[in-house]
């Protein structure tokens, strides 16, 4: 293992997240403010309560969800489409490195930032409401996951695109639907049972579902599910970025 | 003889069909500075491309100091500093920051002290600190070049690496690539500017339509093909070259007025002086004469002319 090239990417990656501090870290956490301060105490103190747990608080593992997908598609996205776009790029393909030293020092980078994120929202979270956490470690094993598979995701799409546009377009058009439809702000079995059955196509309802499981101990799917259902996720992704730097794919030509 | 660079019926056709090198085999030897020449288009890139590992090749291999590029590629790798063409940079990062990183793709522990070095030896340390942006282009390719040497290479290849740099950053450069060949760094460059290969290079090889079409000393190139032209200006018309010059290699204009002689530079004798007596002899008078030498620019377009 080359571990100075890992680390050189990491810490490249990583400076550039406190470069621009404020759009890293700062407009996340105040737009997950703004839903808590709208759903969570104007809304949400005249809605029912969902197995048994306040509206506010059960929308927190939601969004915090929200937040870690949109997060790490982007961070991961750009991380490698910028030398793309910019040609320094040539560097890290002419470097004695490989694809697996790559990913991690990329994708580390993009997953110990969404995770920083994810601790962030979560304490500013409990400023607007009160919640607990009933499985802590399996808290942060979802966070894990979760972080990691979708800068593996991101990671995928800043080498798939070739403009700014298609960098755009994953994230936008297909994961903030899946995620706002996943179950971020409704229990799944509020629905009818039509409906009930075509969300569990929705790859982000287990994401949901597992995570709030670690908080309340109500799930809408069994945690075993839940965490199969990442995992296998987080492996389809990792053996397309092998076979994209394995073959080049608009890496090499 | 000992190669450093071993480059055997090496192939590449992009995906488009476009067969960018063509069967190219060529040896770089250790320790030598290696000027490849070829017009816009002809591979020069895409074969220094292949051998850093930027470009798959399509047949043939590659050895990097007796490691081949794809199957060893780390090691091969390790020993190869790339200076590319476009002048590509983190824009955001400071000088030191992206000379690290580099040092740390390569595999290398940090080592401060050399870094300093090098940044002193490229007049960048006072810029240390600067953002890559906020440098002139003279100093973004200083800082390339930094990049490039950061993991301590034994082969180098500069693409192009004065193209747009004035005078003086050029022979700071010349001078710079001296110094490194003095240390034992194989340098391989490719230039536009035939000058340059005139001025550094040991071999030179020239490149076109992805084949290359010679390689030889530098100095065996400009005296196999490099020719003088004696030119006399005469002072009154002439229609024929008289009998008693026949011997010379003599060419007259259509006007009458311009005769050239041409002859080897490698000879002991040129025969001008005898030529120039025996025009007196003849009569012939003439108002002005010049020699020119053809240079290796001349040669290189006469090269990639005849066999187009």
């Amino acid at each position: 293992m080359n571990w100075y090239a890992i680390r050189a990417i990491y810490r490249f990656e990583m400076a550039r997240t406190f470069r621009t501090l404020m759009q890293s870290i700062a407009s996340p956490v105040i737009s997950t403010s703004l839903y808590f301060v709208v759903f969570g105490s104007a809304i949400g103190s005249r809605m029912i309560e969902i197995d048994g747990i306040s509206y506010g608080a059960f929308i927190v593992p939601g969004l915090i969800m929200l937040m870690l997908l949109t997060e790490s598609i982007s961070n991961a996205s750009f991380g490698i489409y910028m030398p793309r776009y910019s040609g320094t790029i040539y560097e890290v393909l002419s470097a004695p490195v490989s694809w697996l030293e790559i990913v991690i020092g990329y994708v580390g980078a993009a997953a110990s930032k969404s995770i920083m994120l994810g601790i962030l929202i979560l304490m500013t979270a409990r400023l607007f409401v009160p919640f607990s956490i009933e499985h802590p470690i399996w808290m942060l094993a979802f966070l894990l996951l979760t972080s990691v598979s979708f800068s593996l995701f991101g990671f995928i799409i800043g080498i798939w695109a070739d403009g700014w546009e298609k960098l755009q377009i994953v994230p936008m058009l297909i994961v903030t639907p899946l995620a706002f439809l996943g179950g971020s702000f409704y229990s799944i079995s509020m629905l009818p049972p039509l409906w009930q059955t075509i969300t569990l196509f929705n790859p982000v309802v287990y994401l949901i579902s597992g995570f709030r499981w670690s908080f309340y101990g109500v799930a809408d799917v069994s945690v075993e599910v839940s965490l199969t259902m990442i995992s296998l996720f987080l492996l389809i992704c990792l053996f397309t970025v092998r076979w994209m730097f394995l073959s080049g794919y608009k890496l090499k030509n | 003889m000992d190669a450093v660079i071993r480059i055997e019926n090496l192939s590449k056709t992009y995906a488009d069909g476009f067969r960018a090198l063509n069967n190219i085999s060529l040896d770089i030897r250790r320790g030598e500075i290696f000027a490849l020449l070829g017009p816009n288009g002809a591979g020069k890139t895409t074969l220094i491309s292949t051998v850093c590992g930027i470009v798959n090749p399509s047949e043939g291999s590659v050895l990097a100091d007796g490691h081949d590029v794809v199957r060893d590629y780390r090691a091969a790798r390790s020993c190869i500093g790339l200076v590319p063409q476009e002048l590509t940079s983190d824009a955001f990062e400071s000088v030191w920051a992206t000379v690290n990183f580099s040092r740390g793709l390569f595999g290398k522990a940090p080592d401060p002290a050399y870094l300093e070095r090098i940044l002193k030896t490229l007049s960048l340390w006072d810029k240390r600190d600067n953002r890559i942006m906020t440098l002139s282009g003279g100093m973004k390719r200083r800082v390339m070049i930094a990049k490039a040497l950061s993991h301590e290479p034994t082969i180098l290849f500069l693409d192009e690496p004065t193209a747009g740099v004035d005078v003086e950053l050029r022979r700071d450069m010349w001078q710079m690539v001296r110094e490194l060949r003095d240390q034992g760094v194989t340098i391989i460059l490719t230039t536009h500017y035939i000058e340059e290969a005139e001025e550094m290079a040991d071999r030179i090889g020239v490149i076109r339509k992805g084949e290359i079409i010679l390689v030889e000393d530098k100095q065996t190139l400009m005296r196999k093909l490099g020719r003088k032209q004696l030119t006399l200006q005469l002072q009154n018309p002439i229609s024929t070259v008289p009998p008693a010059l026949s011997q010379y290699p003599l060419t007259l204009s259509e006007d009458g007025l311009q005769l050239t002689y041409s002859f080897d530079t490698q000879s002991d004798s040129t025969g001008i002086a005898e030529l120039l007596r025996k025009l007196n002899a003849e009569g012939i008078d003439f108002r002005d004469l010049h020699t020119e030498e053809s240079s290796l620019e001349e040669i290189f377009v006469s090269l990639v002319r005849d066999t187009a």
